[in-house]
């Protein structure tokens, strides 16, 4: 294939994306689930060459990597230890009722063990990328319950970072002995990479911070990529790599380094849908529509009791704790990681989560939004429960 | 004294809020890049934002100008154009200062430094001409008028500096 057909074609899927994104901006929601249906519509109506699918496989995969990279980023070791201190029934409570689900119903749709326990994590983790945007769109970031919603958004990030690996580990499969060593190796090493990010990462902000943006921005990358690398050669999970490496930088070269990268994630992680998007099949989806349904509706719900039972420990008022259920239920980005990893594994499990992660990304916003007009209603049925 | 609450914003960075006096909390957050908003709460939900402005670092500068220091510049400013040669000044008397508990009088203020302290400031309210018998403490308010350079050497001496 020349080179000129190559450009032409990654070109077009990426304008696509801008288009989407525009259109998204306009009706003031997020593009990440646009991305995903421009991905299923693009694979429905064109056939991408070997070489551009290629590209934007690898693209796909630096996304994952840098977003995670970027999760670690947001976080300072101290900001998770005093959440983890603070909000840990909240976190307790959020993730009984929104990983069991997606358990259960794995059962039932007949998956095997470990596909019930990845859509677990795909009914769990709402998207903080999501949630993060719609309280600075809104203007809620002063509002009292918001600090609850960014907890729990922190605390489902710090339990991906131990659950990653351990389903990395199960995925490798083999004999019962095998799986063992690998999730005992997957476990120690993340522990002790945990451990020394927390401990010496001052030293490596130190010696990544040089004066020079561009050289910066090539010393974090190269490191991301080089860490993921050997993280995925040791059998953990390459994102798990880039994670800690995120992790482990802090202070002022956190700081520049997310103004820096974070132009480059946009890119790749808009690659990362789409690829998604791409893989679907979509003649798999009329199958997996009434469950994924099903799910949304009820994941919502126990998302939204979660939300409404922490801001209302807060001390926040009926429609706070409105807002904050409804901030919380989109899921995004990392369901789509998620269900990637098991695509071998269970098939379904694509398309279920593609249209899982539509549903709930594009209600939790609309939800979140109408706190005025919908909250009072709510508010309504609860007291004539109470009396009556 | 604003009793001012801090609240950590994971990923995004620090908010301090107060209940303000008319009945509506009014807070800052700022972000870790650096910009501030600010922001208050709406008077039918006092959990909710009614309007927020978010500011660059200069423009948060200029802001905190033109809120704080304002009031007393600018009666400076009346006041050395009335009368050349006068100004007044408000001192705090801080946790430091050598006058805490003495009466008013061991300051010698006016023999050394030809200034005289028109008024006392404490919890609010103004104790105008006090006598020399006056007891200071810490955390008083001096109002002392004088010469400028009398009134710069007053501010040293209740400091305990001079």
């Amino acid at each position: 294939m020349s080179l000129g057909q190559l450009f032409l074609e990654i070109g077009a899927v990426i304008l696509a994306l801008a288009f989407v994104g525009r259109a998204a901006g306009r009706l003031g929601i997020t593009p990440i689930p646009l991305y995903l249906l421009t991905g299923i519509v693009l694979g429905a109506v064109m056939r991408l060459g070997d070489a551009p699918g290629e590209f934007i496989h690898v693209g796909a995969e630096i996304g994952a990597v840098l977003l995670l990279f970027t999760l670690g980023l947001e976080y300072t070791s101290q900001e998770l230890r005093d959440n983890l201190r603070a909000n840990r029934q909240v976190g307790l409570l959020d993730l009984a009722l929104n990983f069991t689900p997606g358990v259960v119903a794995g059962v039932v749709l007949g998956f095997p063990p470990l596909g019930a326990v990845l859509l677990g994590g795909v009914t769990y983790l709402t998207s903080s990328g999501i949630a993060s945007k719609v309280l600075s769109d809104l203007g809620r970031l002063g509002n009292r319950e918001t600090p609850v919603v960014l907890a729990v958004c922190v605390l489902e990030d710090v339990a991906m970072a131990v659950y990653l690996p351990v389903v990395a580990a199960l995925l490798i499969g083999g004999t019962m002995a095998a799986v063992g060593v690998n999730l005992v190796v997957a476990l120690d090493a993340f522990a002790l990479a945990f451990f020394l990010a927390l401990r010496y990462g001052h030293v490596l902000s130190r010696v990544v911070n040089v004066r020079n943006n561009e050289t910066l921005l090539l010393s974090v990358f190269g490191l991301v990529l080089v860490v993921a690398g050997v993280a995925d050669l040791l059998r953990v999970s390459a994102a798990i790599g880039a994670f800690l490496v995120g992790i482990a930088l802090s202070g002022e070269v956190a700081d520049r380094t997310r103004g820096l990268i974070e132009p480059l994630r946009d890119l790749f992680a808009a690659v990362f849908f789409v690829f998604f998007g791409l893989q679907l099949d979509l003649g798999t989806v009329p199958g997996v529509l009434l469950p994924a349904v099903l799910l949304a509706v009820i994941t919502s719900v126990t998302k939204f009791v979660t939300g409404w039972w922490g801001a209302a420990r807060a001390g926040v008022q009926t429609r706070g704790r409105f807002r904050a259920g409804a901030t919380l239920i989109p899921r995004g980005e990392f369901s789509i990681l998620i269900a990637g990893l098991g695509l071998g594994l269970v098939p379904t499990l694509g398309p279920l989560a593609a249209v899982y992660v539509l549903l709930t990304a594009i209600l939790g916003p609309l939800l979140a939004r109408f706190d005025g007009q919908l909250a009072p209603l709510l508010d309504r049925r609860l007291r004539e429960a109470r009396t009556g | 004294m604003v009793k001012l609450e801090e609240t950590q914003l994971p990923g995004v960075g620090v908010r301090h809020d107060f209940d303000g006096r008319f009945g509506k909390r009014v807070g800052v957050i700022t972000h870790r890049d650096g910009r501030r908003e600010i922001f208050v709460a709406r008077r039918d939900d006092p959990d909710a934002c009614a309007q927020s402005i978010v500011l660059s670092d200069e423009e948060a500068e200029a802001v905190a100008d033109l809120l704080g220091g304002s009031t007393i510049t600018r009666h400076m400013n009346t006041l050395t154009q009335d009368i050349e040669g006068l100004a007044m000044d408000w001192v705090p008397l801080a946790e430091g200062t050598p006058f805490a508990g003495r009466p008013l009088g061991e300051t010698q203020m006016r023999t050394r430094t030809g200034t005289s302290i028109v008024a006392v400031m404490r919890s609010g309210q103004a104790i105008p001409a006090p006598g020399p018998e006056f007891g200071l403490e810490a955390g008083d308010t001096v109002v002392v008028v004088g010469t400028p350079g009398g009134v710069v050497r007053a501010a040293r001496l209740l400091g305990g500096e001079g």
